[in-house]
Formats: C-alpha cells, structure tokens, sequence
C-alpha cells in the first residue's frame, strides 16, 4: 500500500497524530479530562464550520475556536460554582450548536463538515501534513517543558500553589494542548471518535504500567500503533480509515483487560 | 533575639462576606513547634492557608521568613507542606521518591541536586527502602512519611502542618509526631500544626493557640488544655481524664487573648 504517495502521508500523518494523541491522553486519563475532551472536539464543529462558511482553512478555524472554548471552560469552570462537567456541556452544546446552525445557513458544504466529523487522513497534502506536524512540534514542546509540574498539579493542586506552581496557567495551557491535540486527532479519526485516540491507549497504557514514564511511553507506542494499524486494516479490509483505528485502540484495551484480569 | 520564622500579626480573614479568621495574632521562632487547635469550622485551615499565602488578608500581615506571605507563595520557597488528606490517588503513577522530588521542583536546581535532597529526606523520616515503591500502593503511615518527606526536601526551616494524623490508629500517630519532634530537634525547624485532636497535639506541641475564628487562648499545652478559655472556645466541657501531658516539665499559664486590651 505504501507504493502510492497518498498512502505515504496518511501513516506518516497516522503515526504523528496517534504519537501526540497518545502523549496528551497521559494527562486527559490522569486528570479525568475525558469529558473535556469530548467537550473541545464537539466545540471544534463550530470553528471548522465557521472556517467553510468564510473560506479559511477549516482546521485553523476549529484550532482557533477549540483553544478559545478551551479557556473559556477553564476561566468560567475556575470562577463559578459550577462544576467543571457543567461548564463544559454548556460550552460544547453551544459551539456544537453554532457550528450545525452555520452548516445548515450555508450551501453546499455539509459535505465538507462531514469529512472533519469522520476524518480524512488519506486526503492529506504534502502542507497539510508538514502543518500537522508542526502542531504536534508545538504539543510535544509544550507538554516536556511543563511535564512534571503537570504531573504535580495532578497529584495535588493545592500543594502544588503551595510550592508556587502557578495551577491555574498550567491548567489553562493543558486545556490549550488538548484542543490543539483534538484539531490534529480530527484529521485522522475525525471529530466524534478523537476521543478515542486521546483517552483509549493512555487507559490501556494505565492498565499495565504503574510508573509515569513507562505509561507515557507505552501510551505514546500504543497511540502510533493504533494509528498505523487501523490505517493499514482499513486499506487492506476497504473500511473507513477513522472508524478503523478507533476500533483498533479499543480491541487493545478489552484485550489488556482481559489479560489483567487473568 | 532570633528573628521569627513566621509572624502573624492582626490577621483577618473573610470569605465570601463572611469573617472567619478575626485578629490572629502571633509569633512562631526558629526551633518551635506550635499546635492550632480549635473546632469543627474555627478557621484552623484557613489560617494555615494564610500562611502559606493562597488566601488574601482583609487586614493585618503574614510575615514567613522576613517576607510577606503571598510575595513567598510566588516563589514557592522558604515552608515545607503536609496537606490534610486521606490517601494518596491509589493508581498514581509514581514511585515514593518520585513524590518527594516534586517538592524540590520549583526550585530549579538540576536533577541530581533534587535527586540527592530526595534521598535525604526518605532517609530521615525512616524509609529509604520505599523509594521504588507506588506511592499508592503504600501503608497510611508510609504515605503520610512520604508527604513528610516531601516537606523537608523542599525546606529545612519551617513545616506547616494540617491535620497530619487523620486516619492514623494511635500508635502511627504518636509515631509520626515523634519523628516531627525528633526532626525538629535535630534541623531546628519551626513547625505549625493543625489538628482537631486536642490531646494528641497537646502532647507533641511546645505551645498550642486554640481558635474559633479569633484566637481564645495561648500558652503551654498543660495550661491551654486546663483552662476555661479553651471550653469556651469549643463550647463544651472536657473531660481529661487521659489527658496527662507527657513532655512538659516547665509550668507557665496560658493566655487568654484579649485583642481589646492591646
């Protein structure tokens, strides 16, 4: 399958995208940020919707949008006495809303919003690709330079302002990875099982390793394989590419369950 | 004179419109240990939480090691922190020594320096052998010496204390308050301490200041214990009679604080 250039990019873009997928979900199963997850995806709908309509690049658009709905849920989720879970199905209902509004306002590009709900990443072009993975440079960079604060604000928030770890940035900036995170996933698997490639290989990765470096490289080993994998079953079986590695990450934790249990 | 560790000196605290903390007012020197008793929602956490600069005063001041207290949270430096708490997540991906490094962390001063400071202090609070252990895998007791640990690898000079031996039996918990008296002996350490129970603070502090939101009495723990200001401030009579104080030989009577007659 590899002779075809298309073919090339799509596991190159399937191997980086399930590399930072499979990096931030370290921190998205840590934290419990699952639901967050689904909440700035869902929101994306409306920046890629919002990107159709005035002709930008719609994952720009859904970037942009994810990473505003980011703070926003981190701003609004920190101020009021609503917890975190509320704030986001407030904020993603919304987005989502706006962007479903927007599609059925315009003419002609439902089409093309189904494609970032599902994914596309054997449509990816040589920029696109070189785009992706400057993204996921820029996630990658974020997430080590403020690795083990993180892991301290995850251990204990209140501690860790104790010893003058600013939580409520690193948060902000968490949330702000994440969504870039969910922009880069939208490609490969698309808006509605990104999901699957933040949270699934950092629970399967939670189940064997007890230790966070061992975790995180196996959910980083899981995430690519997953994403590789599925693309090369979706070519050789002729089934959508997203659905595929979805299902692939999932098999990986029902079989690690099982052999935990035994 | 030695300068104090910590001075509070006219302390309010509201929250939320409300007055919890009222005129706080006292010294604690290097080489101390001081005992915070008070009721169920006297503000004994609050206060610790005042030293530790993440709450704001409505009036008076907070000086921690000849700073004011908020300007020393934003470094971080200067206190070591025993939170109140159960239990540590129990599938934290950390091993013991782990834990204990991320209280050196917003220190930056390298890997190995934080490495060796770690090993230190797991040495000094009796559990070197535990480094390479999940911290969540651990006894009650272990944690509670990790967070001990954690505390004296980020300051040599003053540990602030909450609720430390919630969820201790007996023995662990005259054990634990035996290795504080015993470090503070051998650094010279200031220690603050809350805790609801009375009789196991009074035998292990120096001197102990009860509050309900404004400071009742302070002295010496025999004389705090004994007198009427402490059944008012809980509003209850004691009955003691297991309430032999062990360590004191020296009798000095206890203050009841008056911030009128000032």
């Amino acid at each position: 399958m590899l002779e075809h250039a298309f073919m090339q990019r799509a596991l190159l873009a399937a191997l980086g995208i399930g590399v930072v997928c499979g990096g931030l979900g370290f921190f998205v199963v840590l934290r419990r940020l699952a639901f967050v997850g689904v909440g700035i995806s869902h929101a994306a709908v409306g920046g890629v919707a919002l990107g159709l309509l005035l002709g930008v690049p719609p994952l720009a658009a859904g970037g942009v949008f994810g990473v505003a709905i980011a703070l926003g849920i981190a701003s609004v989720g920190r101020k009021s006495r609503l917890g975190q879970d509320t704030v986001i199905g407030v904020f993603f209902s919304g987005a989502m809303a706006l962007g479903l509004a927007l599609a059925s306002a315009g003419r002609g590009y439902p089409q093309d919003l189904f494609a970032y709900l599902f994914g596309n990443v054997l449509a990816v072009g040589p920029r696109e690709l070189v785009g992706l993975f400057v993204l996921a440079a820029v996630v990658a960079a974020g997430l080590a330079a403020t690795f083990r604060a993180q892991l301290f604000v995850a251990f204990d928030e209140e501690l860790a302002s104790a010893y003058g770890h600013r939580v409520g940035a690193l948060d902000a900036l968490l949330l702000v990875l994440l969504a870039l995170t969910v922009v880069i996933g939208v490609r490969l698997v698309g808006v509605l099982l990104v999901e699957a490639l933040l949270v699934v290989p950092a629970a399967t990765a939670a189940l064997w390793a007890t230790h966070y470096r061992a975790r995180l490289a196996l959910s980083i080993a899981l995430g690519a394989g997953a994403g590789a994998l599925g693309l090369a079953l979706a070519w050789q079986l002729d089934l959508a590419v997203g659905a595929t590695v979805a299902l692939v990450a999932v098999a990986g934790f029902f079989v690690t369950l099982a052999l935990r249990r035994s | 004179m030695t300068e104090a560790v910590v001075r509070i000196a006219g302390v309010t605290v509201a929250r939320e419109g409300r007055v919890v903390l009222e005129e706080i007012r006292f010294d604690v020197g290097a080489g101390a240990f001081v005992g915070v008793c008070g009721p169920n929602g006297a503000g004994k956490t609050t206060l610790l939480r005042a030293i530790l600069g993440l709450v704001p005063l409505a009036a008076g001041r907070i000086d921690v090691l000849g700073r004011p207290a908020a300007e020393r949270a934003r470094s971080g430096n200067g206190i070591g922190y025993v939170p109140q708490r159960h239990a540590f997540p129990p599938d934290f991906p950390a091993y013991a020594l782990d834990v204990v490094r991320l209280g050196r962390l917003h220190q930056r001063e390298g890997r190995a320096r934080e490495q060796r400071a770690a090993e230190e202090a797991l040495a000094r609070v009796g559990i070197a052998e535990l480094a390479a252990r999940p911290v969540g895998r651990l006894s009650g007791g272990e944690q509670r010496r990790v967070t001990l640990a954690q505390a004296l690898c980020a300051s040599s000079k003053l540990l602030i204390l909450d609720e430390p031996t919630v969820g201790l039996d007996l023995p662990a918990e005259q054990e634990f308050y035996a290795l504080v008296r015993s470090l503070r002996d051998e650094l010279g350490l200031a220690v603050i301490a809350v805790s609801h129970d009375l009789l196991a603070l009074a035998g292990a502090a120096d001197h102990l200041v009860c509050i309900n939101r404004r400071m009742h009495v302070h002295g010496q723990p025999e004389d705090v214990i004994h007198s009427h200001a402490l059944r008012e401030a809980y509003s209850c009579e004691f009955d003691f009679l297991a309430g032999e104080i062990a360590h004191h030989e020296g009798r000095t009577h206890a203050h009841r604080h008056d911030p009128d007659a000032r």
